[in-house]
């Protein structure tokens, strides 16, 4: 099990943070089965305090609604100033959690985040955001939930003496209940189909050949 | 049923994947309402109207809703939705959609479907995940069914000119944004078409090797090919030599024009999930061993630099 690309993005930003003296603690989160410890050993290796995992073992129902609602659960209870999140998963490609939190919370958003500064005070951000046409720059008070696109940042990899050290940072289990959830979707997944493959089709020798066949063959010039 | 799209617009347009919302929307049957919110949107509402399929336009008009923060939004669509009784909320899967539609999805309290590429039935819907290598069918029990949809996966609805459906405001309330302030935006303008919509796309990777020869060689071939838009592969947007609202892929732009050109991309499954769909795919890499050659209709293996330009002669002819 490894961690999610965005979310090791996301994670980085937070240590960075607290390396500039501007966060004073990062805890890591992950919601899974028992393998999900490692994923927050890495996290600890990599830079966070302590981790905390939230214990479920039923993927077909840890759907994003289900996610966000547990890690409102953990908001609440460590009420921390900001929330960073990797902008979607890899597997099931939703790209809803951050989303979805900030909307429990009625906190303010900042999504696809490709740059994120703290003021002195440490009461807003401004973060630039990657959209359609190019990029997008907001003024967000914390508390606030961010999720991290691919430029915000590249992460560090962990060193031999810090992935140690994280074997004795604190890691605590919750289950769903002690965050008062429980956990159920509205969504149930019908099936998993492999997509149509396409074949490769032919190698042609000159750009004269090529032009040819996507005139005559192809037809679409 | 009872429809509810959410219509992206810049004030002065409605954007292109609107209309292919407003076609997913007519795949579920019962009538569509558009909803327009914005600082001015009188002109949009009446472009809305105009859109085959639209039974109803409902405005939402004040500061609150200006430059689409999902803050505002996400408030004023619950409040429509329950007014409404709507069953489902449809928007395209764009920057916008995405940021705004989960958000709407918390406030109604149910799971929202993203990236949408196919309507089984009112309930029942079709989504790629793993980048595109499997696709999954999925029924929703939810009261209002919130989701997003692919645009190139379903047409754009046509435009009849006249207005046809009744325009009404939705009843006030306070949306005003909290905690968040829209600073600026930084918009690229170019006389090429939308990379999303465009029938032709020439999209360049790292192969290109600099940023000067990036655009060198995606300029020429886009020139000589009217009406084509440039794209670029994640590597090539990484090594900064294009801007990242060019990235094609899993996390970028989906595509699906009619013909692919692709210069010095490699073809990693994240970029082949962003533009699979293409009619055509064509790819021009002097490395043989590019993964991309194995789905491509026609691959040359030559130099770029040799290819480019005499690829834009061939096209002259």
């Amino acid at each position: 099990m490894s961690m999610n690309p965005f979310d090791e993005i996301a994670l980085e930003q937070a240590i960075q943070l607290k390396e500039k003296g501007i966060a004073t603690e990062v805890v890591a989160v992950s919601v899974g089965p028992q393998l999900a410890t490692e994923t927050l050993r890495t996290a600890l290796a990599l830079g966070a305090d302590r981790g905390i995992h939230i214990a479920y073992d039923k993927p077909e129902v840890v759907h994003p609604l289900s996610v966000a609602k547990l890690l409102r659960g953990v908001v609440l209870k460590e009420k921390p100033s900001l929330v960073l999140l990797g902008k979607q998963a890899i597997d099931d490609d939703s790209n809803q959690t951050g989303q979805l939190l900030a909307g429990l919370l009625d906190w303010p958003q900042g999504t696809f985040a490709s740059s994120v500064a703290l003021d002195e005070k440490k009461t807003q951000v401004t973060l630039t955001r990657e959209i359609d046409g190019g990029l997008e720059t907001l003024l967000i008070d914390l508390p606030a939930v961010l999720t991290a696109d691919l430029r915000l940042n590249t992460p560090r990899y962990a060193s031999l003496p810090n992935i140690i050290k994280a074997k004795k940072k604190p890691l605590e289990t919750l289950k769903p209940e002690d965050l008062q959830v429980e956990v159920k979707s509205g969504l149930k997944i019908l099936k998993v189909d492999e997509p149509p493959k396409r074949k490769g089709g032919v190698i042609v020798d000159s750009v004269e050949a090529l032009v040819d066949k996507l005139r005559n063959e192809a037809k679409v010039i | 049923v009872g429809t509810l799209v959410l219509v992206e617009h810049d004030s002065k347009m409605v954007k292109a994947g609107t209309f292919s919302a407003i076609t997913a929307a007519s795949k579920l049957g019962g009538n569509i309402t558009a909803l327009v919110a914005g600082k001015d949107v009188s002109e949009i509402a009446s472009k809305v109207a105009s859109i085959d399929g639209v039974k109803a336009v409902l405005t939402a008009k004040g500061d609150a809703y200006a430059n689409s923060l999902p803050e505002a939004l996400a408030p004023l669509i619950s409040r429509v939705v329950k007014a409404g009784n709507f069953t489902h909320v449809v928007a395209p899967a764009t920057a916008f959609g995405k940021n705004v539609t989960p958000r709407v999805g918390a406030l109604l309290d149910v799971q929202p479907i993203s990236e949408v590429i196919a309507i089984q039935s009112p309930d029942t819907f079709v989504r790629p995940i793993y980048a595109g290598n499997a696709l999954t069918t999925v029924q929703s029990s939810d009261s209002v069914k919130v989701m997003t949809v692919r645009t190139t996966a379903f047409p754009k609805a046509a435009s009849s000119g006249s207005a046809a459906a009744s325009i009404s405001e939705t009843p006030a309330g306070d949306d005003t944004p909290k905690g968040v302030k829209w600073l600026k935006e930084e918009v690229s303008t170019s006389e090429r078409p939308e990379l999303d919509s465009a029938k032709i796309v020439v999209s360049g990777g790292r192969g290109c090797g600099s940023k000067e020869n990036f655009w060198k060689v995606t300029e020429m071939v886009s020139a000589a090919l009217p009406g084509s838009a440039i794209g670029a592969s994640r590597a090539a947007v990484d090594a900064g030599f294009a801007p990242n609202d060019l990235q094609i892929g899993q996390t970028g732009k989906v595509v699906a024009p009619e013909l692919y050109l692709a210069l010095g991309v490699s073809g990693a499954i994240q970029h082949i999930a962003g533009m699979k769909d293409a009619k055509t795919i064509v790819v021009v890499n002097k490395d043989a061993e590019a993964p991309f050659f194995q789905i491509a209709d026609y691959g040359l293996v030559d130099d770029l630099n040799k290819a480019a330009p005499a690829l834009v002669a061939a096209l002259k002819k």
